[in-house]
């Protein structure tokens, strides 16, 4: 898993590239609260169109990283996701706490 | 004749064997031409259960996993198997948003996925070690040619 990250506009955008998983979940955590602990922006947007695979480990990475933000009333937004995080998303009701953003 | 056809494979239980795990049994299923959304599925269910086994089955110590999936016809049933500590309540377990470890950031949805992807989902557990999970999935029939796996 790779991670890159830039701030424009009061945006952070972050851009996983790789895969999402159990083995790779810690890295990408840390990585995440890492890059989540600057400042100077007011929203995130993730972008998944780098992602090539996730499974319901990414989920818990995610709402891990919402609850984290949401005490700071930072919210997460998700963008270009595959057909099947998309899926993933939808059963399980990430897009509830991080609508998708076109 | 129907084609039938078999493999079997056996790791530890490192969380580095499952993209092993999942690109194997893909790589296995591509014989029956499944289309990009099929071997997504499955690539998804099998990590789903390979990480059961890294996380719950063999918590201290690193066991062995064997992932055996079998084909006939258009036909796929794959075999997760541990020796490890196996699971005190399924039906508890298989509920969404189930999790023994909400502090990990868990989200409960590894059963849930599987049943929902797959046709069938059976779970076996010995209290005194060991649990099975069988999963089973028809491919549809003239599904396009899998691309890039």
């Amino acid at each position: 898993m790779h991670i890159k990250s830039k701030t424009y506009n009061n945006t952070l955008y972050v851009m996983l590239c790789g895969e999402l998983d159990e083995h790779s979940a810690t890295h990408t955590r840390l990585t995440l609260d890492e890059t989540f602990s600057g400042r100077g922006f007011k929203q995130v947007i993730i972008d998944l169109s780098e992602l090539d695979f996730m499974d319901s480990t990414g989920i818990g990475v995610l709402i891990g990283r919402y609850k984290r933000m949401k005490e700071k009333n930072i919210p997460i937004f998700i963008a270009n996701p595959s057909t099947h995080a998309e899926k993933i998303f939808k059963m399980t009701g990430l897009y509830d706490i991080m609508p998708k953003i076109v | 004749m129907t084609n039938k056809n078999f493999m079997e494979v056996e790791f530890s239980s490192d969380s580095i064997n499952e993209g092993f795990a999942r690109g194997c049994v893909a790589a296995f299923c591509l014989q029956l031409n499944p289309s990009l959304d099929e071997i997504s599925d499955i690539k998804t269910v099998v990590s789903e259960a390979v990480t059961n086994c890294v996380v719950h089955a063999y918590p201290k110590n690193r066991g062995t996993i064997k992932v055996r999936c079998e084909i006939e016809g258009r036909k796929i049933k794959i075999q997760i198997s541990d020796g490890g500590v196996g699971i005190k309540d399924i039906s508890a377990a298989k509920q969404p948003f189930f999790t023994t470890r909400a502090s990990e950031e868990r989200s409960g949805m590894g059963f849930t996925i599987m049943e929902s992807f797959m046709d069938k989902m059976e779970v076996e557990s010995n209290k005194a070690g060991g649990t099975v999970v069988t999963l089973y999935k028809e491919l549809k029939a003239n599904a396009k040619v899998a691309e890039g796996e």
